[in-house]
């Protein structure tokens, strides 16, 4: 019997950046796993280092010590299977919201067919934003320009979906919105989900397991598995778990901080 | 009373009327009314001006005696000239953009090639036109080719610089998407860099099509036999101070309506380039 190999797998992973100034280096050493269509979140202070997690599960950076392996294998360059959603929406501001969805397919490969258009109204239609396909970023809200930000990174139909503080730039209530909002799309559609955050309560309230990174260098110093019924909804904010799972999390990361 | 009173609190608070605009405030809203009536004032005053304290023409000509200056020349001969300037200028113009934006696009993509380059960039930018167009003229003799390769320099300084910072001022995180794509970098440039570039290169593109008439007066200035450069250093020279202020008033038009073209293409062809309106 062989044991299926984790989707995204970290083996002592250190990252060291040469700047101007000196070497800073992000991770110390970085152990751990995720599986296939799992949601992990990684939690962390800001500079910790989180979003290096992400590049080098992308294969846009490659580590300085260690391995990063996706699906078994040493990633080496950026995959197809893998979709990015970042901090802010960046939108292309001239093309449509439709053409900004199919803008993968057509910076790959410089041709986008009517499939890929029907593709992209679908995911529209997902994301609540049928109606808007022919109208320019600037004139959608923010919280509406990153759900066209959520519907690119799901065009090529990732296996894995890495999320940078997706909602960090959006205010508290369409936050919350969007994070159930991402669970429904999620559930319908498993994937591997990496979600970096900084708050606590998003996740808790969305993640099968959250991984807390330590201040730089980084290393991972919790690894919590968050055993709320899913699916999940604004119920769930009151659960009893939730209370405990939040203050454990705040405790640790308070104690770290002092 | 106490009841209507009651009535009004409990509904939404009034909307504040704002005053209503005075007549003349209104008027004046109108676009492009205020330059033009502050301009119509100007010219006013100066022909007052020159009649009230008599100032002799060879100082300051009166507008009314510039209008004069224009019939001093026939027509054709005046859309010869205009169209002399124009050419050189328009010419030297695409010449400059044409070569300006592969060279920003290199220095966008080597930060070699930009340390190498960028310093004999500020170099060619500091030598004054005026003195290196005679020589340039001397060099390659007095054909269209040294006025188009003096307007080239006037303007290519600006055109190169904002398109570098433009190609460089792209969301990261659009490389970033580019790269995780492994999309060729060719298309990198043409569908990320040089799309978000464009409201930098609109506004070189503004500031070098005026230096490009001023490019080619300076080479008509040096070496030429029509042109509305040489118009005005002729005039002068024969002392018709009215002809050459006329010969002034036309350039100034055609750098106004040069400008107001690129505006114009701007505002057609890429209006999500332009600044938001609040």
């Amino acid at each position: 019997m062989t044991i299926p190999p984790a989707t995204i797998r970290f083996s002592g992973v250190g990252q060291v950046f040469r700047t101007r100034t000196g070497t800073v280096e992000a991770l110390r050493s970085v152990d751990m796993s995720i599986d296939r269509h799992e949601f992990v979140a990684v939690l962390g202070p800001s500079g910790c280092g989180k979003s290096t997690l992400l590049r080098l599960t992308s294969g846009l950076l490659k580590p300085t010590r260690g391995t990063v392996e996706v699906f078994g294998l040493e990633i080496t360059e950026p995959r197809d299977d893998i979709g990015i959603v970042f901090q802010r929406p960046t939108l292309l501001p001239w093309a449509s919201i439709e053409d900004n969805v199919v803008f993968p397919v057509r910076h790959k490969t410089g041709r986008v067919t009517t499939q890929d258009r029907e593709t992209a109204r679908a995911l529209l239609e997902k994301v609540s934003l049928k109606g808007f396909e022919n109208r320019l970023p600037d004139e959608l809200s923010g919280g509406m320009q990153q759900r066209v930000g959520i519907a690119r990174a799901l065009f090529m139909d990732p296996d894995i979906l890495l999320m940078d503080e997706p909602f960090s730039a959006l205010d508290a209530l369409t936050r919350e919105e969007m994070g159930f909002e991402l669970l429904r799309i999620w559930e319908d559609r498993p994937k591997t989900v990496m979600f970096i955050t900084h708050s606590i309560g998003e996740a808790v309230l969305l993640a099968d397991r959250v991984l807390v990174m330590s201040e730089r260098p980084g290393i991972v110093v919790e690894n919590l598995k968050i055993d709320l019924p899913r699916p999940r909804n604004m119920e769930t904010s009151n659960h009893k778990l939730m209370h405990d799972y939040v203050g454990h999390l705040r405790s640790l990361l308070l104690k770290r901080a002092a | 009373m106490s009841d209507t009173s009651a009535v009004s609190s409990s509904s939404a608070p009034p909307e504040p009327v704002p005053p209503r605009p005075s007549v003349l405030t209104r008027a004046l809203a109108a676009p492009g009314l205020l330059p033009a009536v502050s301009f119509i004032a100007i010219v006013a005053i100066w022909e007052i001006s020159c009649l009230l304290f008599n100032i002799p023409s060879y100082i300051l000509p009166a507008p009314s005696r510039i209008a004069g200056g224009f019939d001093a020349i026939p027509i054709t001969r005046w859309l010869d000239h205009v169209w002399g300037t124009l050419r050189v200028a328009l010419i030297g113009y695409f010449a400059s953009i044409a070569i300006a934006i592969p060279i920003a696009i290199s220095l966008a993509r080597s930060e070699l090639l930009s340390r190498a380059f960028y310093p004999m960039l500020v170099v060619v930018q500091s030598t004054p036109v005026v003195a290196i167009a005679p020589i340039i003229i001397v060099g390659l003799g007095s054909g269209d080719l040294p006025r188009v390769v003096i307007t080239c320099l006037i303007t290519f300084f600006p055109l190169v610089v904002s398109t570098t910072t433009g190609l460089m001022a792209t969301p990261p995180e659009l490389i970033e998407l580019s790269r995780s794509l492994r999309a060729p970098v060719w298309r990198e440039i043409t569908q990320i860099r040089l799309p978000f570039a464009i409201p930098y290169i609109f506004s070189a593109l503004k500031i070098s099509v005026t230096l490009s008439v001023i490019g080619a007066v300076v080479a008509e200035f040096v070496a030429a036999d029509k042109g509305l450069g040489y118009l005005i250093q002729f005039s002068t020279s024969m002392f018709k101070i009215q002809q050459a202020w006329a010969g002034l008033v036309v350039l100034v038009l055609m750098s106004l309506v040069l400008f107001q073209a690129v505006v114009a293409v701007q505002r057609i062809w890429f209006p999500w380039s332009l600044p938001k309106e609040k």
